[in-house]
């Protein structure tokens, strides 16, 4: 059975490996990433939110649903660890 | 293996730099519109001081500066904040969470208002966060009964 | 970015993984994991991702850790396999 699981994984893994190939070179100008609403959001972060992170000004400007979401999953895994795991004192 | 420590280096060390720490969390939270950093950073290594005073220290010991009871509220009211502010811009006849219609009750222009916007729920994000990974080590390192003491 | 110094990361991160699967004891295995995140911080940091690389550093290496110890101590710090 390990020998099956080890050529799984070589496969998976050979195939994630020569899929990169296809992918866009690091920092490229053509990617579909940089080509489509980042140029707008970097050119005017500073005009419209004067926020010159523009890392910060699209998580929590632009993309505001975004963290509300985010921060409301942090809140339901703390409120669960509370429920999951304490104990009230022992009787 | 739960036990109160009582190493003087561990403890002196510790004590000497938490308020570094909070400093450092603060300056992450409130310069995360210049510089790397936010909300969620900050939330982390504010957490991360309460927890180096749970190790160094004792549970009891960090309870009795941040009871239970606060941090759960403090864990809701982050979250209260983020939503608040958006409501804030409903009220105000804008979209949801749309800053620039803050400029309305701020006596700054559009573009600082959405900053200032930004830095309201960089906060709510921060107190939530520190909350939760609070109460996480807490439950977790003690299983669940806060009243055991520090952890080795 | 330095390429050398690039594969030298990339070299080590694979080290780490390695190293924090098969070792026998969770609380080094905490530890790698630990370095592990140090690790692939430093490679955000060399491709220009900071924030990226700031959480990984706050997040990944400082709370993960402290809350893996803190789960360690609940149970055996032995693996069995």
């Amino acid at each position: 059975m390990k020998i099956f699981a080890l050529i799984a994984v070589i496969i998976t893994g050979g195939l994630l490996v020569f899929s990169t190939n296809e992918m866009p070179d690091w920092g490229s100008l053509a990617s579909p990433a940089t080509t489509h609403v980042s140029p707008r959001y970097l050119e005017k972060t500073i005009e419209e939110t004067a926020t010159p992170n523009a890392v910060t000004s699209v998580l929590a400007d632009y993309r505001g649903y975004d963290t509300l979401g985010e921060t409301t999953v942090i809140f339901t895994a703390g409120i669960v660890c509370i429920l999951l795991l304490r104990r009230g004192k022992k009787s | 293996m739960i036990k109160q420590c009582d190493n003087v280096i561990v403890q002196s060390v510790s004590r000497f730099l938490t308020p570094f720490i909070l400093l450092f969390a603060l300056y992450v939270i409130a310069h995360g519109h210049y510089s790397p950093g936010g909300g969620f950073q900050g939330g982390c290594i504010l957490g991360a001081s309460f927890i180096l005073s749970m190790i160094a220290y004792d549970i009891a010991e960090v309870k009795r500066r941040m009871t239970e009871k606060m941090n759960t509220v403090l864990t809701g009211v982050g979250v209260l904040i983020y939503a608040g502010i958006g409501f804030i811009c409903l009220l105000l006849g804008a979209n949801y969470l749309d800053y620039g219609v803050l400029a309305e009750i701020l006596p700054v222009g559009t573009a600082k208002a959405r900053a200032l916007g930004t830095f309201g729920i960089e906060i709510g994000v921060g107190i939530t966060v520190m909350a939760v990974m609070v109460s996480i080590f807490l439950n977790l390192a003690s299983g669940g009964e806060h009243e055991e003491g520090s952890v080795e | 970015m330095i390429w050398q110094l690039d594969f030298i990361i990339l070299i080590m991160v694979v080290i780490c993984a390695v190293a924090a699967i098969n070792v026998k004891d969770l609380l080094s295995s905490a530890i790698i994991l630990g370095a592990y995140s140090f690790l692939m911080c430093l490679l955000w940091t060399g491709m220009g991702a900071v924030d990226v690389a700031f959480t990984e550093a706050a997040v990944g290496a400082g709370i993960s850790t402290a809350f893996f110890i803190g789960a360690i101590f609940q149970t055996t710090r032995r693996t069995n396999d």
